[in-house]
């Protein structure tokens, strides 16, 4: 029994490491992202919203974007994983995915011209300049994509670059399970 | 002398430290207090381990300038803090109010306390054991066997010590 103690130290140690390693797998293969937060505006309605559109400065609301469900994507000229998304974004508008946007604190020439040279995938954009409306979201940077369902309701929001993977995984099940819009009436 | 000399030096070489300098202005001191407080208190949610006064994120500077514009607009502490956390949820309070999402973070140093006050006192009643089984009380006939023996003992020690002083 005395001998047994003596062991305890490398016992408690070998769990500990198997522990840590077992996270360390899931961080590197995307399961787990210990610095994602839930977003507070899970099952919230998106905040309101009154704030010019990036292309020709009319006053955009909560009753421009609508949809049987659609993304709301923040992103800015300055922030280089946005750069890295965009193309997978475009590819999701061209199979008919409904995409929103908000461009956070960013400047509108450099925006416009961004959105000319990349393609533009968004049915609207929203210029948050003095990022309120990204503070309503509770954004802590870009890109963010936030799902949204038909009664405005957010399902889901993603922090980090939108491609494949996190698509097939994240966003393709809800999809799936959110209600067609008005067949539960 | 020298090495105090040295010491000195060296503070006065030490470098600036990283505190974030953006003025506000305040109209009384305690709006100035509460705005430290909220700084302090608040983590800023995009370096995880930093609160919003620490923070160089931008971020963090779009909410401490929303918490000034909320202090000058006469906001309560109250209404501030439901604001912030409606928006990053609890986590963005370094001291969390307590429900369920929040009770294994309030409960576990409470539970942590009571497993290690049951080990030391476990650990406690197997070293005292075998001195209480000692110190039991005794029967009338153990003490009166006692006190013949501490007396015998009187006894002898009052002679050989005349006996000793007698030589």
């Amino acid at each position: 029994m005395q001998r047994f103690k003596l062991f305890i130290p490398l016992l408690v140690f070998v769990a500990l490491a198997a522990v840590f390693f077992g996270v360390e797998r899931k961080i590197q293969g995307g399961d787990y992202a210990p610095t994602d937060l839930p977003s507070a505006l899970l099952n919230q309605p998106l905040p309101v919203f009154s704030l010019p559109a990036l292309d020709d400065g009319r006053i955009l609301t909560n009753s421009d974007i609508q949809g049987e469900w659609f993304l709301l994507n923040v992103w800015a000229t300055w922030c280089p994983t946005c750069h890295y998304e965009h193309p997978f974004l475009v590819s999701l508008a061209e199979q008919g995915v409904t995409i929103y946007s908000v461009d956070y604190k960013d400047e509108a020439a450099a925006a416009r011209r961004w959105l000319a040279e990349k393609g533009n995938p968004y049915k609207a954009t929203i210029f948050d300049a003095a990022g309120s409306f990204g503070l309503d979201l509770g954004v802590t940077g870009a890109p963010e994509t936030y799902l949204v369902d038909g009664e405005g309701i957010v399902r889901f929001r993603y922090q980090g670059a939108l491609e494949q993977k996190v698509w097939d995984r994240n966003f393709a099940p809800l999809i799936a399970k959110l209600p067609v819009l008005g067949a539960g009436q | 002398m020298r090495n105090l000399f040295l010491i000195s030096c060296l503070f006065l070489m030490s470098l600036s430290a990283n505190a974030v300098i953006e003025t506000y202005q305040f109209d009384t001191d305690v709006q100035r207090a509460r705005y430290q407080h909220f700084i302090e208190e608040l983590r800023c949610p995009k370096c995880q381990n930093q609160n919003l006064s620490g923070s160089d994120s931008a971020i963090a500077e779009d909410l401490r300038r929303q918490i000034h514009r909320m202090i000058m607009d006469d906001k309560s502490d109250i209404e501030i803090t439901q604001y912030m956390v409606a928006r990053y949820g609890d986590f963005i309070l370094y001291r969390p109010q307590f429900n369920s999402s929040t009770a294994v973070l309030w409960l576990s140093p409470i539970a942590l306390l009571l497993i290690g006050l049951l080990v030391w006192w476990r650990m406690w009643s197997k070293r005292a054991r075998p001195s209480a089984t000692a110190s039991a009380e005794l029967t009338p006939a153990e003490q009166q066997q006692l006190q013949d023996l501490l007396s015998e003992r009187d006894e002898l020690d009052t002679k050989t010590d005349s006996e000793g002083r007698s030589q």
